[in-house]
């Protein structure tokens, strides 16, 4: 139990104009256990990592004061925790047990004392397999909960959490909260969480500090008494906060075929069953079928499929007026018939400025020159990228790279566009953003296919809900 | 694509459990005596004692095998080129084609080149096949003392590295999706290559920024000098091990020098 202080503290990253917090003033008590909010931009990682002695001499420029118990913060590393949002960058060793003990050998503690706190580490996180699980092996959540035993064993006064559920699926999310809850009532460690899902978390702490741009001050008191006060602001800022209601976009009836997926089926090399096994069905203009399912269930797979992006083992998706089975399409003749949205956008972006990005696409289709430049520009007007055109797409922020995808592949006009987790980590505006962006194009009479986990988004937008289970159709719903 | 790094071997044989730094010291014994002597009889030995050792080494034949096909060939090109292109063609001449021509001294010095080369190589993949990456980490920090910021990051590093594998996969997805493919054209799919790597480097580039923030928010960079959690040392099993792999060096030497070829730094 220790307290936390911030004194006109300042920070700015090495390369960058602008501060990321500025003239921060704050006080956290020993043993209280807070939620920080706040939109994307307003400095929460920034004031964690600050906490967790990460940002060092070479990375920026700080003015005022970072105090844990009343010394510099980088001079208290050894009584902070830190579990960050992405669990696949926060495991060090190949076996599980190996990984707990890492952060123990740091402290340099003695052998015959590791591997009991090990093995209470685990226990604590409620890890269910042996020392030896090699941690590739893990899937997201378990992963999440061995970093956590790892933060844990090395028995810290201060835990900080930065999204500590945005990258997991819903049942992974949910094992993480279990196993927090679990080992926050056997510490009285003082804890400071960042989240943008609210309700989920609310639980767990007892005061919430709320921060605008730049890290001002917006809010600051009893959670209950913070989100009844200031609930809808923080919701238009970008916070989940329960209980304001979401917005839904309902379809109309839906036109023709625009894609149809006939017995697809796809065996991976090796693999002990069909990842996709004799899935059939139709996708109809202006209309948004929502593909859902355990991990592991074959979803994306049947988006690479419908999406002409894998070949099939068995089975073909085919657009009207296209004698070739997708797959089979060169990729400038795919990219004017079904366009995809993939989870990361990064990966998608493939010039170096945002207007070249929205030309890329009806250029590879050999559109003349006049109507790449209507479309470019009415693409720039329709997405509010009109201001970041000349912006290269990698500088962008979460939500704008995101509009960028969706723009970029919807460029060469394509009837069918599939989307992949659109709405993964989001805040709640970019949430909102997206709907809204998502319906306009359904509206318009473009097909949609959206594997989402994202229960909220499907039933805004879909009018039917494909669930799969182990590669195959386990039910058809219609809303 | 798919990769994977961990042992292809039983990770109880007896092999296996030998500490990795004697293991690392055994093959470059052998290796070394290969490499040394330029006759044909040593590596013909030391292979043989190789061989000897794969039953104890919990690697299956095929899986050997397989591991080693490259490098059979490699080997066989080898004792090709230094036959036909040797300097001059000494002994009997057993081919000749208007040019060509191969003698069996050509022959037997193109084939001991083969063999020395076989010889390090398979002992190298024995060595390497049946030594888990982290036990080898602990070893090196433990026993040579080689810095932990070093050893500890490479081995980090190494856990990330399937995941490019699949990151390779989504990148070539998603230009294809975007219209971009190599096709038949090569300049096409030699520039799609370059981009395609830039942005597998892009990711693993901030990936390994996040990783070692994680390391150093758990206390790798702490001045204290850290414990190990798990024990590397020699044990008399090792030193056997050690001593034997030299002791068949000795012996390889041995035998082709009774027999009267052996020469060395040739």
């Amino acid at each position: 139990m220790i307290p936390v202080e911030f004194r006109g503290f300042a920070w700015r990253h090495a390369g960058r104009r602008a501060q990321a917090v500025a003239g921060v003033d704050l006080r956290v008590e020993p043993g209280e256990r807070v939620l920080l909010l706040g939109p994307s931009g307003s400095g929460k990682s920034t004031l964690l990592a600050a906490l967790a002695g990460l940002l060092t001499e070479d990375s920026g420029e700080q003015d005022g004061d970072v105090l844990i118990d009343g010394k510099p913060a980088a001079e208290q590393r050894d009584r902070v925790g830190i579990l960050f949002q992405d669990p696949e960058t926060q495991l060090v060793m190949a076996r599980s047990g190996d990984d707990v003990a890492f952060g123990l050998e740091n402290q340099a503690a003695p052998r015959d004392r590791i591997w009991p706190r090990v093995h209470e580490a685990l226990e604590a996180v409620g890890f269910p397999y042996g020392l030896d699980r090699p941690t590739h092996a893990l899937s997201g959540g378990e992963q999440q909960r061995l970093a956590l035993a790892g933060v844990l064993a090395r028995r810290p006064d201060l835990i900080l959490l930065d999204e500590p559920t945005a990258n997991l699926d819903p049942e992974g999310a949910q094992d993480v909260r279990e196993a927090l809850r679990a080992a926050l009532a056997d510490t009285r460690a003082t804890l400071i969480v960042v989240e943008h899902r609210v309700a989920e978390i609310l639980d767990l702490v007892d005061r919430v500090i709320a921060l605008g741009p730049g890290g001002t001050l917006l809010a600051d008191g009893p959670a209950a008494a913070v989100l009844a006060e200031h609930g809808d602001h923080l919701a238009a800022q970008g916070v989940w906060v329960p209980g304001v209601p979401l917005p839904t976009r309902p379809p109309a009836s839906p036109g023709d075929i625009a894609l149809r997926g006939d017995a697809l089926a796809l065996v991976r090399p090796g693999a002990d069953r069909p990842a996709l096994d004799d899935v059939s069905f139709e996708l109809r203009q202006g209309e948004l079928l929502a593909v859902t399912g355990p991990n592991g269930s074959g979803k994306s797979t049947l988006a690479l499929l419908a999406g002409g992006l894998a070949r099939p083992t068995r089975g073909a998706a085919t657009v009207p007026g296209e004698p070739r089975p997708l797959h089979k399409l060169p990729a400038r003749r795919l990219a004017t018939r079904v366009g995809s949205v993939f989870q990361d956008p990064e990966h998608q972006f493939v010039t170096a400025s945002v207007r070249d990005e929205l030309a890329f696409g009806p250029r590879q289709a050999g559109w003349p020159k006049d109507r790449i430049e209507a479309r470019v520009a009415e693409l720039l007007e329709r997405l509010r990228l009109a201001p970041l055109a000349n912006a290269n797409p990698h500088t962008l922020s979460g939500g704008e790279a995101r509009r960028l995808s969706v723009a970029g592949a919807l460029a060469a006009a394509p009837g069918v566009l599939l989307l992949d987790e659109p709405t993964f980590g989001q805040d709640r505006r970019t949430w909102g953003e997206l709907v809204d962006l998502t319906a306009d194009i359904r509206d318009e009479g473009t097909a949609l296919l959206a594997v989402t986990h994202d229960r909220d988004f499907a039933a805004a937008l879909a009018g039917r809900e494909l669930v799969l289970d182990h590669g195959r159709i386990a039910q058809e719903r219609r809303r | 694509m798919t990769m994977t790094l961990a042992p292809v071997c039983d990770a109880q044989a007896p092999i296996a459990r030998v500490n990795p730094v004697a293991k690392l010291a055994a093959v470059t014994a052998v290796s070394t005596t290969a490499l040394i002597a330029s006759d044909w009889l040593t590596p013909l030995v030391l292979l043989a004692a190789l061989l000897a050792v794969v039953p104890f080494s919990g690697i299956s034949i095929g899986a050997l095998a397989r591991r080693l096909r490259w490098l059979w060939f490699a080997a066989a090109t080898v004792v090709v080129v230094n036959a036909v292109f040797a300097a001059e063609q000494t002994g009997r001449i057993l081919i000749a084609l208007g040019p060509l021509e191969i003698g069996t001294g050509a022959l037997l010095d193109g084939t001991a080149i083969g063999l020395r080369v076989l010889v390090a190589a398979t002992a190298g993949v024995l060595g390497f096949a049946t030594t888990d990456p982290t036990d080898l980490a602990d070893a090196l920090t433990q026993q040579l003392r080689t810095p932990a910021r070093f050893t500890l990051g490479a081995l980090a590093a190494l856990r990330l590295l399937p995941l490019l594998g699949a990151e390779w996969q989504q990148i070539t997805n998603a230009r294809r999706a975007r219209g971009l493919e190599g096709g038949w054209n090569l300049v096409r799919r030699a520039r799609l290559f370059a981009s395609t790597m830039f942005a597998l480097l892009v990711g693993a580039i901030r990936r390994a920024g996040r990783l070692a923030a994680a390391m150093d928010a758990r206390g790798f960079d702490s001045a204290i000098p850290r414990t190990h959690a798990r024990e590397q040392r020699m044990r008399l099993a090792d030193w056997i091990v050690l001593a034997a792999a030299l002791l068949v060096c000795g012996a390889a030497i041995g035998i082709s020098a009774a027999y009267g070829v052996f020469t060395a730094f040739n």
